[in-house]
């Protein structure tokens, strides 16, 4: 198996993976495992995803020198501007493909889970354009945290669930979406949001998602500045980082995944079978699962997709974790050096960043940093966070 | 040949059909009471529920029980051992999901529920193609690996499933997750494609809750398993006396079409 290639015919990335999933969602796995491979490899399917990531998406996105981060940090460092992709994050790529491949198995409704609503903001949005019905679930936390995300997939035509089970967040939401899609596999598509999930789901978000990273190489060849020496991008689930990562794992540039300290799947968990896949999972000694404790929502999650539990065991990539301190002051630290204020996710891969600088990374290193997402939803947040009221 | 498949195969033969009702171990502290009580009312067999804090095949009835009895301390190791101190007399299956036993290891795991006098096991997310691992360990051990056949299962995939389970073959009567519905659902259909394939005994669940229902599914099948209906009133506080005659009425409903 080659680097960041298909997984193989259980849907495994070396030990990691496959398709663990009650057999009632068994068939629908198989059907969207092969519209999937069928439609990836179909030029028109293909040709209309670019397309529409151009026209509606706002692809390509471009790669942006940061001087003065760079100046400050001894480092040169280029951003690819997935936070300038419609939505205000890289989740857009994700559900474009995932909605026309919808379409195409003629299936008239997607499901979503949501942490932070980036995702089920993306879902609603290319649900609306391609007039499917939508249903989003969301821990009922998350909807008190994350109220403005609700309204805006209201407003974009889609219906709320706020999930009131279990630790009422992003792993509770993805059970509801679970059990939910159990009762509609017929005629509704789960339209998952990160590199998780069983099998086909890991393999297909991440080739959505591949164009961040393609886009990318291509870009640092015209700016002259050629393979990075590192990649570094924030992981939850993990599709940003999977998406960059995709476009360099055959070169030697260095692979940097950064989690949330309290949600290091990777840093402190242990193997295990959670959401239908074998990953990397925080939880207790009898295997119950432990809630992940992150100042960003969308990091929440105690697991981690299984291609990159597979990359960190093979050590092709790294997974480093940092503090929520950390994050504000990355935040903080793009905004009033480059005008840039990254969301909270976004945030940790900065954090990583400035920490290692002058450590680990020499001077003059070249680092191409994934921005994943734009930092407007966390503004309320990250204000009350810096005045102390939280 | 499991003990699962011998015990269920000269129950079917001599002509009763399976009342199995589901129990979460530790939702309440009495509850190694309450088994006696499912035997005592009738039950053939019991599902006992070990639980995991994101059941993916559970409502919320089971949902509510699996975290009462995380929150009251229930872990793998006290669920044997206090099954371990109980002499039933039916067979044990136990329910519960891929990761209690993937982190415990699954040859332990296996031979621990085995020593504790479980038959068998149902592991709702573990797809027929991720059986291997787990179903060597459950045969090794002499436990049956029971496996769900649902109404979006093709037919050709339901040769190779009822092939590969033990002791029964969990016949879904609904796409639903676990929780109390109305009818048979696809029950009887699921059912008839079973029976085209194997004669290993059927058992209806899914949204079997009231004695109509477990009439009209054991008039179909081999047996009819009833939990979120019964777990609903050990969460309300059913004494064992009255979860006893709860049971007691499913069985008459049974034995009286």
């Amino acid at each position: 198996m080659s680097v960041m290639g298909p997984p193989d015919g259980r849907g495994r990335f070396g030990d990691f993976g496959g398709r663990f999933v009650p057999e009632a969602l068994v068939p629908a796995c198989l059907e969207l495992e092969a519209a999937f491979a069928a439609a990836w490899a179909d030029p028109a399917f293909v040709a209309e995803f670019h397309e529409t990531l151009r026209l509606f998406g706002g692809r390509p996105t471009p790669v942006t020198p940061l001087p003065r981060l760079s100046e400050r940090l001894g480092l040169r460092v280029y951003a690819k501007r997935e936070d300038l992709a419609h939505t205000g994050s890289h989740k857009i790529n994700n559900v474009v493909g995932q909605t026309l491949l919808t379409r195409r198995m003629g299936k008239g409704r997607v499901i979503a889970e949501t942490g932070a609503g980036q995702h089920g903001v993306a879902t609603a949005t290319a649900a609306a354009r391609l007039g499917l019905e939508c249903t989003v679930f969301m821990g009922e936390v998350d909807t008190r945290r994350q109220e403005l995300n609700v309204f805006r997939m209201e407003l974009l035509g889609a219906r709320v669930v706020p999930v009131t089970s279990g630790s009422r967040t992003l792993k509770d939401a993805v059970n509801e979406a679970l059990r939910e899609w159990v009762t509609c596999v017929e005629d509704t598509h789960y339209c998952i949001g990160s590199v998780m999930g069983p099998h086909p789901f890991p393999w297909m978000v991440r080739e959505f998602q591949r164009v961040i990273g393609d886009e990318a190489r291509t870009q640092l060849e015209e700016l002259g500045v050629g393979v990075p020496d590192v990649v570094v991008a924030c992981v939850g689930g993990g599709s940003n980082a999977a998406g960059v990562f995709a476009g360099f794992a055959d070169t030697p540039a260095r692979l940097v995944g950064v989690e949330a300290a309290g949600g290091s799947a990777i840093g402190h968990g242990a193997p295990g079978v959670l959401h239908g896949m074998r990953s990397m999972l925080l939880q207790d000694e009898y295997g119950q699962i432990e809630e992940a404790q992150s100042i960003s929502a969308g990091l929440d999650y105690p697991g981690i997709g299984p291609e990159h539990a597979h990359l960190a065991a093979t050590g092709r990539a790294n997974y480093v974790g940092v503090s929520d301190d950390e994050v504000l002051a990355g935040l903080t630290l793009l905004s009033e050096t480059e005008g840039i204020i990254p969301a909270l996710e976004t945030a940790h891969a900065v954090a990583w960043l400035a920490g290692a600088a002058g450590n680990e990374l020499a001077a003059g290193t070249t680092v191409l940093i994934n921005l994943s997402g734009r930092g407007d939803k966390d503004v309320a947040q990250v204000r009350a966070l810096l005045r102390g009221e939280r | 040949m499991t003990t699962l498949d011998e015990r269920l195969g000269a129950l079917r033969d001599g002509g009763r059909r399976a009342l199995v009702p589901y129990l979460m171990a530790g939702v309440r502290p009495d509850w190694g009471r309450l088994l006696e009580a499912l035997v005592a009312g009738g039950a053939d067999a019991i599902e006992v529920g070990l639980p995991f804090s994101d059941p993916m095949m559970d409502g919320p009835v089971i949902q509510e029980a699996a975290l009462a009895a995380l929150a009251a301390g229930t872990t793998f190791d006290s669920v044997v051992a206090e099954l371990a101190s109980l002499d039933l007399g039916v067979p044990l299956v136990a329910m519960t999901y891929c990761n209690v036993v993937y982190h415990y290891g699954l040859e332990r795991a296996a031979g621990r529920l085995r020593e504790a006098g479980v038959l068998g096991a149902i592991l709702p997310d573990l797809a027929l193609e991720e059986l291997g691992e787990w179903s060597a360990a459950g045969d090794d051990a002499d436990l049956a690996t029971v496996l769900m056949v649902a109404p979006a299962t093709p037919p050709e995939r339901v040769a190779a499933v009822v092939e590969r389970s033990r002791g029964f073959v969990y016949a879904a009567a609904r796409m639903a997750v676990t929780g109390a519905a109305d009818g048979l659902g696809d029950g009887a259909a699921v059912v008839a494609r079973i029976r085209a394939v194997s004669r290993t005994p059927a058992y209806v669940g899914i949204g079997i809750a009231s004695p109509e229902q477990a009439r009209a599914a054991t008039r179909v099948a081999d047996g009819a398993i009833v939990g979120s209906a019964l777990v609903r009133r050990v969460l309300d506080g059913s004494s064992p006396e009255e979860v006893q005659s709860f049971v007691r009425g499913l069985r008459e409903a049974i034995d009286h079409p």
